[in-house]
């Protein structure tokens, strides 16, 4: 469990830092570019979770005897 | 203690959505289908022992193992379909999960149907002529 408890904070920490950026971004009036920091890191964390909910459906594949 | 641990994940899930869900609720969203998935292996891991153990028992009592897989294989659709319906619920799109929910019991009733035919050629032969 010690790897995947590091990786929900991985993606707190990713969500709170990226928030942040925008947040600041926004104050400078670079409205655009923060808009385009969400959606890459948006799509960083999707990859991650994308990768590990591919493995899930492989697991439940194997368990249940589809091949 | 294992249900210690999951506990303990699903705590923290929910403080660190809480925490995100109105600065960025994208990510909080990805948080819990992370959590899901996490919690899933983390049964799956259970639910392939019982599996063998059901194997064994199946091929002592000399069941036919089409049956036994068919069964399982039910089981894992409903699975699959529930963690998504749940996932697409929580994002509050109500309507696509009921879709999958549908999905899921349409593929069951096809992955069914040879058993039930069986069932109904078995009850028909024990009616007499």
């Amino acid at each position: 469990m010690q790897f995947e408890i590091e990786t929900i904070f991985q993606i707190a920490g990713i969500g709170i830092i990226l928030a942040m950026i925008h947040t600041i971004l926004k104050q400078m009036g670079k409205e655009d570019v923060a808009h385009w920091v969400i959606v890459i890191g948006f799509v960083v964390i999707l990859y991650m979770v994308a990768f590990f909910v591919n493995d899930l459906f492989q697991e439940i594949q194997r368990v249940f005897l589809f091949q | 203690m294992e249900i210690v641990q999951i506990v303990g994940l699903g705590l923290i899930v929910t403080l660190l959505t809480a925490l995100l869900t109105d600065k960025s609720p994208q990510f909080s969203f990805l948080i819990i289908i992370f959590a899901e998935v996490i919690i899933f292996f983390f049964l799956i891991e259970k639910i392939s022992d019982i599996i063998l153990v059901l194997e064994r028992l199946a091929v002592r009592a000399n069941i036919n193992m089409v049956y036994l897989e068919t069964i399982l294989k039910i089981i894992g659709i409903a699975y699959i379909a529930e963690f998504g319906a749940q996932i697409t619920r929580d994002a509050g799109q109500g309507a696509i999960a009921s879709k999958i929910e549908l999905a899921g019991k349409i593929l069951i009733m096809v992955m069914a149907v040879p058993i039930i035919s069986v069932i109904i050629e078995t009850v028909i032969n024990l009616i007499p002529n």
